[in-house]
């Protein structure tokens, strides 16, 4: 595929544990989204439900896709093409809350990912890039330094 | 002249509004949320807009892979309520106001933004729930809204930049309509968050504290963020954030901040609220009174972090 070199090439890649859905994926995951997106239809939810693999078939998925989707590999959809916005829609066919997907793509359990969002949330500390440490980009200065000790009561 | 008198930003979690369509809003988690809503409904009780200009972004509802388009403005009379995979939301049907959504549309176009008009367009909960918010869970809406959708699913959304230019926009063709209507422009999404992939679960309070205060004092420089920082440090799908700049954009530069909340989590999100009210807008009925404002002083802080502002007329 062609893809390999461009994709090298896209500064998100860095950023760890992250799939960045742009056209690429759009266009690769396309059917598969488009599966996704039928399960909003109630007859299609059932269809798929009383037989995964016979409802798959009306999807020109490619095997891996396939797979990943049979088997609930909510990482693998997305590696693959899939938005999660998408994928979601499957979990929601299966029953599951959202936190149940993503607990499994987090890869822990759901108690312990509610617990984590209940004490604040994964921290940016360390999860920031895949390469160079994981310093605060000099860019933040352009946002605005986190201005934490300016909590005025008022302005002007 | 018909004139934005106020922005509105807030988080549009779609467990929000299954919070509420499950009647589950009295549970102390919600309550956490709801009540940093409730002067934010009497201060919009009092502001009384006749239109409210809703950005939003549509998650696989609308829209789906076939067409992405950055900028859709619903121009139809009313706005059907998607269903989401399990039915509608039990929410009104969102009445549009073809006229003036017609008239911003011949007006940015002209003014270089190529917007994708929509004449049938279904909803979806990243409009409902900050209308829920805003406006509690009545029988019709108050006031008709203009949906605007921005795509921030597929890579690249439009820049920081574009955005807070096309609130410029905006406001330009609100101030060229003619009927007295008092607008207010709700930015919504965010705030940090991530739900997809092994990183899902990223919050980042700082950095949202900094968003919020470069929101009201700094927003050009705001508007410079790039797309691969707010991805970094406020998570993959915190990048919807840039739709709170259209708001931004739409208002005066220098404005009066009426309100802020802020609470960490709403599911998987940290939720972020803020009112700002344009200053010169003294020709009567425009600007609620102060004493209308003077509550939100006194509301305290549902959780660490959270702040209000009230400012001096
Ligand atoms: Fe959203």
């Amino acid at each position: 595929m062609a893809t390999a070199k461009s994709k090298a090439e896209k500064e998100y890649d860095d950023i760890p544990g992250t799939f960045v859905f742009d056209a690429e994926r759009s266009r690769q995951g396309y059917h598969l989204n488009m599966f996704c997106m039928s399960l909003m239809k109630a007859e299609n939810r059932k269809a798929f439900k009383e037989n995964e693999a016979k409802y798959l078939d009306k999807f020109p998925l490619t095997p891996e896709q396939r797979e990943a989707i049979l088997k609930r590999e909510y990482n693998r959809m997305l590696e693959l093409g899939g938005n999660i916005y998408f994928t979601a829609k499957l979990g929601a066919t299966d029953g599951h809350a959202f936190q149940h997907l993503a607990a499994v793509m987090t890869g822990s359990s759901q108690q312990a990912y509610a617990d984590m969002m209940l004490n604040g949330g994964r921290s940016v500390e360390g999860n920031r890039s895949k390469s160079g440490g994981d310093q605060p980009k000099p860019a933040k200065a352009k946002a605005g330094k986190p201005t934490s000790k300016s909590k005025g009561k008022k302005r002007g | 002249m018909a004139r934005i008198i106020a922005g509105v930003s807030s988080s549009h979690v779609p467990a929000i509004g299954a919070a509420i369509d499950n009647h589950r809003t009295n549970e102390p988690y919600w309550q956490r949320v709801f009540r940093g809503f409730e002067r934010s409904k009497e201060w919009i009780a009092k502001a009384k807009p006749d239109v409210v200009i809703g950005v939003y972004n549509d998650h696989a509802s609308a829209f789906s892979v076939e067409i992405i388009p950055t900028f859709a403005l619903g121009t139809a009379t009313e706005f059907g309520i998607a269903d989401e995979g399990w039915g509608p939301r039990p929410v009104p049907v969102v009445k549009g106001h073809p006229e003036l959504a017609s008239h911003i549309a011949q007006s940015v176009i002209l003014d270089e933004f190529d917007l994708t008009l929509c004449n049938k367009m279904e909803v979806d909960h990243g409009l409902t729930v900050p209308l829920n918010l805003m406006f509690g869970s009545p029988q019709e809406w108050p006031c008709p809204v203009i949906p605007l959708a921005v795509n921030v699913v597929q890579f690249p959304p439009p820049t920081g930049n574009r955005c807070f230019n096309l609130g410029r926009a905006i406001r330009k063709a609100v101030e060229s309509y003619p009927e007295d209507l008092k607008v207010v422009i709700f930015g919504t999404g965010g705030m940090s968050h991530q739900i997809s992939g092994p990183r899902a679960g990223l919050i980042n309070s700082k950095f949202d504290h900094a968003f919020l205060d470069n929101l009201t004092k700094n927003p050009k420089k705001l508007a410079q963020m790039s797309h691969m920082e707010y991805m970094r440090e406020a998570g993959a799908e915190g990048v919807e954030m840039v739709m709170w700049l259209i708001m931004r954009g739409a208002l005066d530069e220098q404005v009066d901040e009426i309100y802020r909340f802020y609470t960490v989590p709403a599911s998987n999100t940290a939720v972020g609220h803020i009112i700002l009210e344009n200053r010169r807008r003294v020709a009567g009925k425009a600007k609620p009174s102060p004493a209308s404002k003077k509550p939100a002083a006194k509301i305290k802080r549902a959780a660490a972090g959270q702040k209000v502002h009230r400012i001096r007329s």
